[in-house]
């Protein structure tokens, strides 16, 4: 009975921390702020390591056999769901005060994000302890190493400059209307405004390689997570009461270019650049109409 | 009951001439400079942004 009650708890113990390494793996603070240091890794790790003890446990539950434990699973995925509903709340709650927001399909995006990772976590936790319990430690060894690559690559999202070209433009007024690369963009009325616009303003295009991208590019979500993440990254001199300076994104209508200008603390464009080659592809942006019929036959004929 | 929002909201216009616009909050400028005053402090007060429309009108929109 001790010797059992022994063996279950290393295959528990082993899940719980393979389960929670990934989880702690896939925690990158970077430009985007999130979670925040530290009580949001304090909560993102309690979490994990809650949904990886729940995918330990599920393995000695399924042994014995004792198969009610096995609703414990059901119950996480409610508590998981219940997390999803709170982050994405919070975030938009903070949202409100951006000057340069993220918009719905960001935060919508971050909170899928959140709930994946839990999950992923909990699935590493029941492969790692399935493999000890079945197999031995060796495998479950083999099991964590791959589980774990497994999450990293599955976590790193498509960034923008990985389906479009981007390019700087230089920016004009065409009477009171700021234009680049022939797209109209905004109506400045002042001026100091538009002197300020032309001597510390940068624009690039973001020009897409297919019709996969140009369809993801048209996303409004995706075009205000390109102007934020340029935002964050290069700082504007937009304020609330100069709605003149706020970065503004807006598409060729003829070529589906997307053209963002943006008045930036820092003025490098070649940091531009990279900062909007960065940005991340929103999974509810991402469109595939070429893997439509109507769609390749449509770029066979225009 | 779903929310109702306006935006877009034309909240003033200023102008040298009163024949020029109508309907909205009118100021009224002497000159050039006195118009683009008026505007600039207008759009800060009211948080909006000024536009030019070319024709002598300049407004204060609500984004």
């Amino acid at each position: 009975m001790l010797l059992k009650v022994e063996g279950h708890l290393a295959t528990i113990g082993f899940g719980t921390a393979a389960g929670t390494l990934a989880r702690l793996l896939m925690l990158r603070n970077d430009y985007r702020q999130y979670p925040g240091y530290p009580h949001g890794y304090v909560i993102h790790l309690s979490l994990g390591f809650i949904a990886a003890a729940l995918g330990a446990v599920a393995v000695p539950a399924i042994a014995e056999p004792d198969f009610t434990a096995v609703t414990f699973l059901a119950l996480a995925a409610q508590q998981f769901r219940e997390v999803r509903n709170m982050e994405r709340k919070t975030l938009e709650k903070l949202e409100e005060l951006e000057l340069v927001k993220r918009g719905p399909d960001y935060i919508e995006g971050m909170a899928r994000t959140f709930e994946a990772r839990n999950y992923l976590a909990m699935g590493t936790a029941l492969a790692v302890a399935a493999a000890y319990q079945w197999a031995g430690r060796e495998w479950a060894a083999a099991a964590a190493f791959i589980s774990l690559l497994a999450s990293w690559r599955l976590m790193a999202g498509r960034t923008v400059g990985a389906i479009c070209d981007v390019v700087p433009v230089p920016l004009e007024f065409r009477g009171a209307v700021l234009t680049a690369a022939g797209v109209a963009l905004v109506n400045v009325g002042t001026p100091e405004m538009r002197e300020k616009i032309l001597r510390e303003g940068l624009a690039v295009c973001l020009k897409p390689r297919d019709a996969d991208a140009r369809a993801t590019l048209d996303d409004l979500g995706q075009r205000m997570a390109v102007a934020h993440t340029a935002a964050v990254i290069l700082g504007t001199k937009n304020e609330i009461d100069l709605p003149e300076l706020t970065p503004v994104v807006r598409k060729n209508i003829d070529t589906g270019e997307l053209v963002l200008a943006i008045v930036p603390f820092v003025r490098d464009p070649e940091a531009l650049v990279a900062a909007v080659r960065r940005a991340p592809i929103l999974e509810s942006a991402r469109s595939r109409p070429l893997r439509t019929g109507a769609g390749r036959a449509a770029r066979r004929r225009g | 009951m779903p929310q109702v929002n306006i935006n877009n909201l034309i909240l003033a216009a200023v102008v040298r001439d009163t024949g020029l616009a109508a309907g909205v909050p009118l100021f009224l400028a002497r000159n050039a400079e006195e118009q683009q005053k008026i505007a600039a402090y207008l759009a800060r007060i009211l948080n909006g942004m000024v536009h030019d429309l070319e024709n002598g009108v300049l407004i204060v929109v609500r984004h």
